[in-house]
């Protein structure tokens, strides 16, 4: 493809990344398919930030809009990013939960109702503390009891990522995807740089944090599934072929003993960087991959 | 962070339906805006801004004369500029219309 092609691509293709949470989650879902739950009319925000002199969103900054998908019913629960980092609180914890155990309680009942998780989000919020705190704990367990039943998806597109409390929401999903953009990991590099010194982690170091928390390390190590483009089509098409997978047979989360081996085989006799960590992941790769 | 109220009774064109437009990210605000309860419009405003209660007014008070609707509007703000406040306010009467 000459220059000029790429660049009319580039201007004409639907972002994906620049679509906030709703129209995110509006670009997943049939046409005209969907209704939302707990909109921002529903006025369920949440009652902790006013009180610390914080301007309330009146979504809470989570949408879930429940539709379908190919005709097949799904939900979407998508994380305003640009809302309080995204962070999960009292009534964004209540709403996602919510969404999961109806979509629990239609697959038992017969309707398989696969979720997809939008993450945006450096985790719990911090004016919410022990609510969100608890609020992660719970979505946990909604997953957990998801996903035996339907597929549990979880896209993190970009920019903000996803940290904290539910990057561990990402990594007990049946399938993670991302973008070269999104960035995964527990602790944010800030974070780490403040309880470890800035020679362990310079968070200010863009190329290393994209090197080890990037979708394209991610995905080359196993922990996220597919690397998708930021254009709408491509979310649309990834996310279909893996409903058509289905519930995979093993969950990557249950691979317990799979990657404690992988760790003690590390050698780290020197400091290993990021390309050589995932050079030697491959190699300790077994037939067909990580799963 | 300040809450404030306003009201238009000049408003007084029925309008159906309700429109949300806008993210409260910094510099941001989002807009509710559906068919106001009583005659004439209302407004309030969460903002995360102290101090700025006679730009807000006048930033209504001009909405007010170019536009007529019975509405209730609620707005969430963190911080968005007089201008930026115009171009939501102009994207939710434009999405009510449709």
């Amino acid at each position: 493809m000459n220059t000029e092609d790429t660049i009319m691509e580039f201007i004409h293709r639907r972002s994906f990344i620049e679509l906030d949470a709703r129209g995110r989650a509006q670009s997943l879902l049939d046409e005209g398919s969907f209704k939302e739950l707990a909109g921002p009319f529903a006025r369920m925000q949440s009652p902790w930030l006013p009180m610390q002199g914080v301007a309330p969103q009146s979504d809470d900054g989570c949408v879930v809009l429940k539709g379908k998908i190919d005709g097949k019913p799904a939900v979407v629960i998508s994380l305003e990013g640009k809302f309080q980092g995204g962070s999960i609180g009292e009534v964004s914890g209540a709403k996602i939960c919510a969404a999961l155990d109806l979509a629990t309680r239609d697959s038992v009942q017969g309707t398989p109702t696969p979720a997809i998780l939008l993450l945006e989000t450096g985790g719990v919020r911090l004016q919410e503390a022990n609510l969100g705190l608890a609020a992660v704990a719970e979505v946990i367990a909604s997953v957990l009891s998801l996903r035996p039943h339907a597929p549990v998806i979880t896209i993190i597109a970009g920019t903000v990522g996803c940290f904290g409390g539910m990057s561990l929401v990402a990594g007990l999903s049946s399938y993670v995807l991302m973008t070269r953009e999104a960035r995964l990991g527990l602790n944010g590099p800030e974070v780490i740089e403040q309880e470890s010194g800035v020679d362990e982690f310079d968070s200010k170091d863009r190329a290393l944090i994209w090197a080890i928390d990037g979708g394209e390390q991610r995905v080359g190590m196993g922990l996220a599934d597919a690397l998708v483009e930021d254009n709408v089509e491509a979310f649309t098409t990834a996310v279909r072929s893996l409903l058509a997978k289905g519930i995979p047979a093993v969950h990557r989360s249950e691979l317990v003993d799979c990657y404690r081996s992988r760790i003690e085989a590390l050698d780290v006799t020197e400091q290993i960087d990021p390309a050589e960590l995932r050079a030697q992941w491959r190699q300790a790769d077994v037939e067909g991959g990580v799963r | 962070m300040e809450n404030m109220e306003f009201k238009y009774p000049k408003a007084t064109r029925r309008v159906t339906g309700r429109a949300h437009v806008g993210v409260v990210a910094s510099g941001d605000m989002e807009v509710l805006i559906e068919p106001s309860q009583s005659t004439g419009a209302s407004v309030t405003i969460t903002t995360s801004v102290r101090g700025f209660q006679s730009t807000w007014q006048a930033v209504f008070d001009r909405f007010f004369s170019r536009y007529d609707g019975a509405v209730r509007i609620v707005i969430n703000d963190s911080g968005a500029t007089p201008g930026s406040v115009m171009l939501r306010l102009q994207q939710a009467a434009e999405v009510l219309g449709k």
